[in-house]
């Protein structure tokens, strides 16, 4: 058995691993999101965070793009409207809504026979159906993590992009060794996914995190 | 026990072999595996036992192994069923024998009790310090002892191919390329139901075997991943490893919490940790066969940058695309001071590009010259070269045609055939001298092996690929190793333009 941490819990732990995060802040009430935008800057995002929540984006519990305080009291609304009780809501992240045509994935799973394994790949929404990934076992060096960027089929994506500079990839190995580290220092750690890692300004940042732990808890 | 140099020695250089189950029946194992000892040459003792004491195949057999004398033999080759071998293998462990190899079956591949009894076969050579090969194996060869103890054929040329695999089927396989295309083999052994001794052992004792350069397994299922990655890894560290693995496509999809969890598929699992440790993949036999035929027979190219040199334009053209096509070479851009040198030795209507192709002009000493200038430069870090035995193929249908003895006929088929076999000579030479990779295509390799073009280039010990992509593929293999070994600061053995890159009697 294994149980999933908030995407709050989630980005909280892997930012003590080094994985570079958007700021955010967790809002309980309409007022407090729109006083949370304010302070990041328009425009945001609005995601319903809660421990039991995966895949926001296919049940439509997350809001791009609010441009004005309104929107997001709106949007804070009915997302806190939307949660069912096994999501154990919360609240509503709210973050600024970072800009980037080029979305990437990293993570790290569990294989049977091989054990922890880091993964780097094409992200966003489409990531499953693309499937251009690369992975290796755990732990890594920063040479295997440069391998497996030149691996990926889509490997041009890493380079200067429509207008947008080349992705800065130190910062992407460096991702991709924190991940190592946290797989390498907790032994119950199952999978990590950040997907989007979206590259803004040739920099890739995490928008989203979801880690999953073995179950420790069950009785014997 | 762990096997050590010892028992590896008794299965793959054994002072005498003894055949258990000897049969006098020649549709069975106990007749094929000791006729295909007998008829390739082993020049150890032969020993041999059969119930009833019948001479087979001309060997006087014992009843049981205690009539054995002690010392004589290092390796039993087991064809008796399964009751039989517990006290086979004590009283073969008492005579002194080290190492067995049991084509028996009905053990874990069958049923509980099955796996019981190979439980405790492996228990029982663990106690005896026997090395344990199978069971239900089909045999091993091991060239250097002129060794063929298989239940099928065939018997491979020698060379420094190592194979192990997880399937006999295979081992036949990789050894029928090797007869082929003349790039032999060191030894080669089916790991069968891999009960004590699995492929990767076998790899481990290749990476330290004096005879082995290049080692070549088939894998299917993988228990213990990290284990076996790990003494991989020794292997790869020591000597190019290429791997095929059989159910790569099955258990893509598994139910995982997140996307990562998803894409992460056995197969690129399995995929990354072999690139992480310098291993090889290849996706089919022959690609598999081909690029250890490579390893074994060409140096490692310091760069990706190659020069295609043909005689004739479509192949020069398809095979730049390949090039081209390869995410990890590249299609160099033709120097001008090699432009410049090369139009000392061709009129002008060459393509003045890469590929370099020829148009026709050449005559008499052109290719030997030309292949010699492109390899020696710079910026050129491997060759591949086109067009070799066309003239030969000619010269065949003249010599076999109605007019062969014409007198000016018979000169020209002579000049040809003198010619390309020149050629396939000077790419072997200008290899040696430069270092550098030059890999040879044509199909007449399989359309015409005899054809004196890509006979030469067997003779010099080398494979002609039977087309430019699957140069290119094998050059790919090349190139990726020798960079995963440079980045990493690891000097490249010694390999190829050694002992598979020599000339050879057949």
């Amino acid at each position: 058995m294994s149980r999933t941490l908030s995407e709050a819990e989630s980005k909280a732990f892997l930012s003590a691993h080094g994985i570079p995060f958007a700021p955010e802040r967790l809002a309980a009430t309409p007022d407090e999101g729109a006083a949370a935008a304010t302070e990041l800057g328009f425009p945001v995002v609005a995601k319903l965070c809660g421990d039991g929540i995966a895949h926001k984006t296919e049940r439509g519990l997350v809001r791009l793009g609010l441009t004005d305080e309104a929107a997001v009291r709106v949007a804070v609304g009915e997302l806190l409207g939307a949660a069912m009780p096994q999501d154990d809501a919360t609240g509503v992240l709210i973050a600024p809504m970072i800009s980037g045509t080029r979305e990437l994935l990293a993570g790290l799973a569990t294989d049977e026979q091989f054990g922890p394994t880091v993964v780097v790949g094409i992200g966003g929404v489409l990531a499953e159906a693309v499937a251009d990934v690369a992975v290796r076992l755990a732990p890594i060096e920063a040479l295997d993590a440069e391998e497996m960027l030149e691996q990926l089929q889509h490997r041009e994506l890493l380079g200067p992009f429509r207008g947008e500079p080349a992705v800065e990839r130190g910062l992407l190995v460096d991702v991709l060794l924190g991940l190592s580290a946290a797989a390498t220092t907790n032994a119950d750690l199952l999978s990590v996914d950040l997907n989007p890692l979206i590259v803004h300004d040739g920099r890739p940042v995490a928008v989203d995190a979801l880690v999953e732990l073995a179950d420790t808890q069950v009785a014997p | 026990m762990i096997p050590g140099l010892e028992q590896y020695r008794a299965l793959f250089e054994p002072r005498g072999v003894v055949v258990a189950g000897a049969s006098t029946h020649p549709g069975k194992f106990g007749f094929v595996s000791l006729h295909n000892l007998l008829a390739n040459g082993y020049q150890g003792g032969v020993y041999a036992t059969n119930r009833e004491g019948s001479a087979v195949l001309g060997v006087d057999t014992i009843r049981s192994l205690d009539e054995l004398p002690s010392g004589v033999a290092d390796l039993v080759f087991v064809c008796t069923p399964k009751a039989a071998n517990e006290e086979l293998l004590r009283v073969a462990a008492a005579k002194g024998v080290r190492a067995a190899f049991l084509t028996t079956a009905g053990y874990g591949e069958s049923d509980e009790q099955g796996r019981a009894d190979e439980a405790a076969l492996v228990a029982l050579c663990d106690e005896l310090g026997i090395l344990l090969a199978g069971p239900n194996g089909q045999g091993v060869v091991s060239t250097p002892a002129s060794l063929c103890a298989q239940i099928v054929a065939p018997y491979p040329p020698a060379g420094g191919i190592g194979v192990a695999s997880q399937s006999g089927n295979f081992v036949s396989s990789f050894m029928n390329w090797s007869c082929a295309t003349g790039v032999g083999i060191s030894r080669a052994v089916s790991a069968g139901n891999a009960a004590a001794t699995g492929v990767v052992d076998y790899l481990s004792f290749y990476a330290t075997d004096p005879a082995t350069d290049v080692a070549l397994a088939y894998v299917e299922g993988i228990p213990d991943g990290r284990g076996f990655i790990g003494s991989l890894a020794d292997v790869a560290a020591a000597m190019p490893v290429v791997i095929m693995k059989g159910g790569a496509t099955s258990g893509g999809a598994r139910a995982a919490a997140s996307h990562t969890g998803s894409l992460a598929s056995d197969d690129r699992t399995f995929d990354g940790a072999l690139r992480q440790c310098g291993a090889t993949r290849a996706a089919s036999v022959e690609e598999a066969f081909e690029a250890a035929a490579t390893f074994a027979t060409q140096p490692l190219p310091r760069g990706n940058r190659v020069l295609v040199m043909t005689t004739a334009g479509g192949w020069g053209v398809v095979t730049a695309d390949a090039v081209t096509r390869h995410r990890d070479l590249e299609l160099v851009e033709l120097p001008d001071d090699l432009r410049d040198q090369i139009d000392q030795h061709l009129p002008p209507r060459w393509s003045r590009n890469n590929p370099v192709d020829l148009a026709g002009g050449e005559t008499r000493d052109t290719i030997p010259a030309l292949l010699e200038l492109v390899a020696a430069h710079d910026a050129v870090d491997a060759v591949i070269y086109l067009g070799l035995g066309i003239q030969s193929n000619q010269a065949r249908m003249l010599r076999t045609g109605p007019f062969a003895q014409d007198a000016d006929v018979a000169r020209i088929v002579a000049y040809h055939e003198r010619q390309d076999a020149r050629y396939a000579r000077a790419a072997h030479d200008v290899s040696v001298a430069t270092g550098k990779p030059i890999l040879t295509a044509s199909e007449l390799a399989v359309a015409f092996p005899d054809n004196p073009g890509p006979a030469t280039v067997r003779a010099t010990g080398r494979l002609c690929y039977a087309s430019a992509d699957r140069a290119v593929a094998a050059l790919g293999h090349l190139w990726q190793r020798s960079r995963f070994l440079q980045r990493r600061g690891l000097a490249a053995p010694a390999s190829g333009s050694g002992r598979g890159a020599g000339p050879r009697d057949d």
